[in-house]
């Protein structure tokens, strides 16, 4: 190789990056790109600068870029530590926890940081690093130990309470402990009585939301909440007027979208939370059904990659964390698309890389650097 | 250092697999929604996005102006200064506002009400009125306080007025606000007329109609003079806030209505009427133009627009004058001896008498066992038609009516319009009784009220017993017998004006039918009329005229106006018989006919006659007399 400068240049760039999944990197890119430009018109009458959005792009990408470097023996390393930490700070939240809307979720450590989304990572680093610990020694009660690691903070979180995360946290954890082999005929039985379930409400929707129908373990605004979802024109200026209006815009947005900054719903403040988790519905009625099978295609790609990194990992540990990852990054994107289009409840959770919101990005930052770091120390391990 | 087992790996993958299965369910169940939102049921929510966004705010149209045939403006608009709020800004705290602003601009409870009604109605959204008719002071203490209150402004708006005031009240009628019943009926009006009329939608835009005529020819012209209210589409957002104007339509100014109604003469009449209460209807029986048309007492339709204060409103009501009430149109009187002169014509058009043929009246008739006495004692004698009608003979009548039965009656009269409907292009008019055999069979229940007895039928003679018209009937009767059987629909409005190109397009109705007379038996009710007035009971009024009028006096009973509502002192002024007249003018070629009465006034040559003649003086020669002030336009 010539060294003239230009190479210099180069071989740096390619240094830099050297070892990052370029696949993974452009989807990662792709969606990076789309959020940017959603976010400009989804900003717009907010007080949110673009530079804002720049800077947590940019950190998003540098958290990744760093975890990338950290090798996964690292990871697995501090991984009782880091559940250890998130468990004590969230204890401390629970102990002198900031209450904003009602909720005591927050932690004042000169700066506010919210412990439960260091929780998302945490979670599937501890468990894949006890799956790791007893490999080829698993017995059933290394399943209920792992149900009980999951258990606690996810209760804590629950208490805070803030369900959406709590549900989020759970999955991540639940993640690892199935692909670790939890036997299928533990999963089956609570695969058929949800499916059961949510078959029998979608079929008796009418009946058992009357206002005199009692459910059985279910506390009134649970109730509420799934017959909103059901049905939400039963409540359209309460629970169901976010529903309405982010399906009034998705919908008006037909195959080819009303075009970037045309959106009625959204410029008219139609939309609720329109530049973090109602970003879909910007989004959607902006650039359409095509623009949405665009949007999923990329999220497909995403996760189709992320397994495919995982399966070809070196070891229990950096296999069931690069699933966990992935299958984290897909719950996000199925809830929250799910959420705003009225297919799921309404619950606090954000559009993957095109929610505005620093902390959530610097999570999936982060997922996406332990997806390269697998990635880049596959072909050492293995040599 | 890592070995892994086989199996455990094979385990894994496989797991991998099913989550792949299961993301993909999952993905496509997302791309199913998305296909059903966006491309099944786009039509649906691209519609319910638009209909999110867009609000109309009205902007009312100009109400057309209400002229006399000679052009004098008698109902119009003017500007007043209205303390404006925008709804946007006060969202919350009304009330607040409300009691701020009262500390320097008086504000009433009634004006409270409106404001929040309003406001209620909108969606939030626009401007609305809080107080009109600021004066001076108020806008000059307003303006210095203005940085005080956000939202509120000063603006010029257009109000409905009466310039005359009392004038031609029950004619003109008054317009008000709209009520939730206006609304509905307007509501159906449209649906109703939607079919045949592409251009329903638009004058279907009901937020930019407050006001509405409500009775008199505000109402019965409503459509013509609201003409249609213009609207902005304006861009709102979620909290109603206006963002930019997309279209505007503007509104079409309503059309002004020409009266046939001389306002002068409307005048006069009124003025001579003085205290008295009664109905005095001219017409020119040519066209069937309603010339005036009297309802006395009457009221200030003025005190209506902005909505009556419940003390004026209930003066009104509640005074035994009842000056709400539209006499001419409602009020039914028996028609007394101004019905002889018909009765005559009936006679001889049915061959029951001839002009020289005579009866003699011993000053009463018997008939059965009962004896129908004559207003002079002694009686006139030996009585031919013309006397009949002159000296006002009631045996002639009380035979007459015998010898032509109640039917023949009726079948004569009815075609003149005694107890028709004249349709007349006002809102509520009387039908009045013209007593049959089949009207009494069809009004009472019992088989022996049903019967129709002989001795009914004498009194018709004179016009009482069952009869009983309305004044415009009366007036209208006389307008076709002067007219010589042809029959005019009488009207108040003759022509619609354009607003801007002045034209007129004319609105008075062809001729309806004709009744087929004999000129020389018309002759011989004129000619006999025409005596009345030189010999006759109305000889005193009709002295020195510069013309020939034909007329004929009549005293009624009363019990019309249910007596029992007057207050005990003044029982015996209303149990006073009401004067009645008719007349028409110039003899040889009517151009104006009258019927009037005056109510409790007793007999019609002393009170009636007088006002008739002035009346005609005026109208025929333009004789103003000097009792009445003179004319004054209004400024």
């Amino acid at each position: 190789m010539e060294k003239s400068p230009l190479n210099k240049i180069k071989a740096v760039f390619f240094g830099f990056f050297a070892g990052l999944d370029r696949q993974l990197g452009l989807i990662l890119l792709g969606l990076a790109a789309v959020g940017f430009f959603t976010f400009l018109s989804a900003s717009q009458n907010t007080p949110v600068q673009i530079t804002d959005e720049l800077r947590n792009l940019a950190l998003s990408f540098v958290v990744m870029w760093i975890v990338s470097r950290i090798p996964p023996k690292w990871l697995e390393m501090g991984a009782v530590w880091i559940y250890a930490l998130g468990v004590t700070l969230l204890v401390a939240v629970a102990a002198f926890g900031l209450i904003k809307k009602g909720a005591r979720r927050w932690l004042n450590i000169g700066v506010v940081i919210q412990p439960s989304e260091i929780m998302k990572i945490a979670m599937p680093l501890m468990l894949a690093w006890y799956f790791q610990k007893r490999e080829g020694l698993q017995k059933t009660w290394d399943y209920a130990v792992a149900i009980i690691i999951l258990a606690i903070p996810v209760f804590l979180i629950a208490r805070q309470p803030d369900l959406g995360t709590a549900l989020l946290v759970f999955a991540a954890g639940l993640y690892v402990i199935i692909l670790a082999g939890l036997p299928w005929k533990w999963i089956l039985p609570f695969v058929g009585v949800g499916v059961i379930g949510i078959l029998l409400i979608i079929i008796f929707g009418g009946t058992i939301c009357a206002h005199d129908v009692v459910w059985p373990f279910v506390h009134d605004y649970q109730k509420h909440r799934i017959c909103t979802l059901l049905d939400p024109s039963s409540d359209p200026l309460g629970k169901g007027f976010h529903t309405i209006q982010s399906m009034i815009a998705i919908g008006s947005g037909g195959f080819f979208g009303k075009g970037w900054f045309q959106g009625t719903q959204a410029h008219l403040e139609f939309i609720p939370e329109k530049h973090t988790d109602f970003v879909f519905a910007v989004f959607s009625e902006e650039f359409g059904l095509l623009g949405n099978l665009i949007l999923l295609a990329l999220f497909f790609a995403l996760i189709k990659r992320g397994l495919a990194i995982s399966a070809s990992a070196p070891n229990l540990f950096t296999r069931l964390l690069g699933a966990a990852v992935t299958l984290i990054f897909f719950t996000y994107a199925f809830v929250n698309i799910g959420m705003v289009s009225g297919l799921l409840p309404v619950v606090g959770v954000p559009l993957p890389f095109i929610s505005y919101g620093g902390t959530a990005l610097v999570t999936l930052g982060f997922g996406a650097g332990i997806l390269m770091s697998i990635h880049r120390h596959r072909r050492l391990v293995q040599s | 250092m890592v070995s892994f087992k086989k199996p455990d790996l094979d385990s894994f993958q496989e797991r991998i697999h099913i989550a792949t299965l299961f993301v993909t369910f999952c993905f496509l169940l997302l791309v199913t929604r998305l296909v059903w939102l966006q491309l099944v049921s786009h039509g649906k929510y691209a519609l319910l996005a638009e209909s999110n966004r867009i609000a109309l705010v009205p902007a009312p149209a100009n109400r057309g102006l209400i002229i006399d045939r000679n052009g004098i403006v008698i109902g119009r608009n003017y500007s007043a200064l209205t303390l404006d709020v925008n709804a946007e800004e006060v969202k919350g705290n009304v009330d607040q506002l409300i009691n701020d602003l009262s500390e320097i601009i008086d504000i009433s409870p009634r004006d409270r009400r409106n404001f929040k009604r309003s406001l209620e109605d909108s969606r939030n959204m626009g401007t609305f009125p809080l107080r009109s008719m600021l004066n001076e002071t108020e806008t000059a203490r307003f303006m210095a306080n203005r940085y005080r209150f956000p939202g509120v402004e000063i603006r010029a708006r257009s109000f409905r007025e009466y310039p005359y005031n009392e004038l031609a009240s029950h004619l003109i009628g008054y317009i008000g606000r709209v009520s939730q019943r206006d609304k509905e009926r307007m509501q159906s009006e449209i649906e109703n007329s939607k079919a045949d009329d592409p251009d329903a939608l638009q004058t279907s835009f009901l937020p930019g109609i407050q006001y509405v005529g409500k009775i008199g020819l505000e109402q019965s012209y409503e459509n013509v003079l609201r003409g249609v209210p213009g609207y902005d589409q304006v861009e709102i957002t979620a909290g109603g806030k206006p963002v930019r104007t997309l279209s505007s339509s503007p509104s079409v100014p309503g059309k002004n209505v020409v009266l046939s109604v001389d306002i002068k003469l409307q005048y006069l009449v009124e003025q001579l009427y003085g205290n008295f209460r009664g109905a005095f209807v001219a017409i020119e029986p040519e066209t069937g133009d309603v010339l005036a048309f009297v309802s006395k007492p009457n009221f200030n339709p003025n005190d209506f627009v902005e909505g009556i204060d419940s003390v004026t409103w209930k003066e009104l009501n509640d005074s035994p004058q009842k000056p709400l009430y539209n006499r001419p149109l409602k009020g039914i009187y028996p028609p007394g001896s101004t019905y002889k002169p018909f009765m005559a014509l009936a006679a001889l058009e049915n061959k029951k008498r001839t002009a020289s043929q005579t009866i003699f009246d011993p000053g009463y008739f018997d008939f059965g066992n009962h004896t129908f006495r004559d207003d002079k004692k002694g009686g006139h004698g030996t009585v031919d038609m013309q006397k009949s009608i002159v000296e006002s003979c009631d045996t002639y009548y009380y035979m007459l009516a015998r010898d032509m039965g109640v039917n023949m009656i009726a079948d004569f009269m009815k075609p003149f319009g005694f107890g028709q409907i004249t349709g007349i292009d006002l809102q509520g008019e009387s039908k009045g009784v013209l007593p049959s055999t089949e009207w009494k069979q069809n009004t009472f229940k019992k088989p022996e009220q049903q019967k129709w007895y002989e001795g009914e039928t004498i009194s018709l003679g004179i016009g009482q017993g069952y009869n009983s018209f309305t004044i415009l009937q009366l007036a209208h009767a006389m307008a076709n017998l002067a007219n010589n059987g042809v029959v005019m629909k009488p009207h108040l409005v003759k022509a619609i004006e354009d607003p801007f190109t002045r034209n007129r397009v004319l609105t008075t109705p062809k001729e309806s039918y004709r009744i087929e007379l004999n000129p020389e038996n018309i002759e011989v009710i004129k000619k006999a009329m025409i005596e009345v007035n030189r010999s006759g009971t109305s000889a005193a009024a009709f002295q020195g005229t510069g013309y020939v009028a034909g007329g004929k006096t009549g005293t009624a009973q009363v019990f019309s106006l249910n007596s029992k509502d007057y207050k005990h002192g003044s029982t015996a002024e209303f149990l006073r018989d009401h004067a009645l007249y008719i007349a028409f003018a110039p003899a040889d070629k009517p151009t104006i006919v009258i019927a009037m009465v005056v109510e409790n006034a007793g007999f019609g040559a002393q009170y009636a006659a007088p006002i008739a003649r002035r009346a005609l003086d005026y109208y025929i020669e333009g004789k103003w007399p000097k009792e009445v002030p003179e004319w004054k336009r209004a400024p």
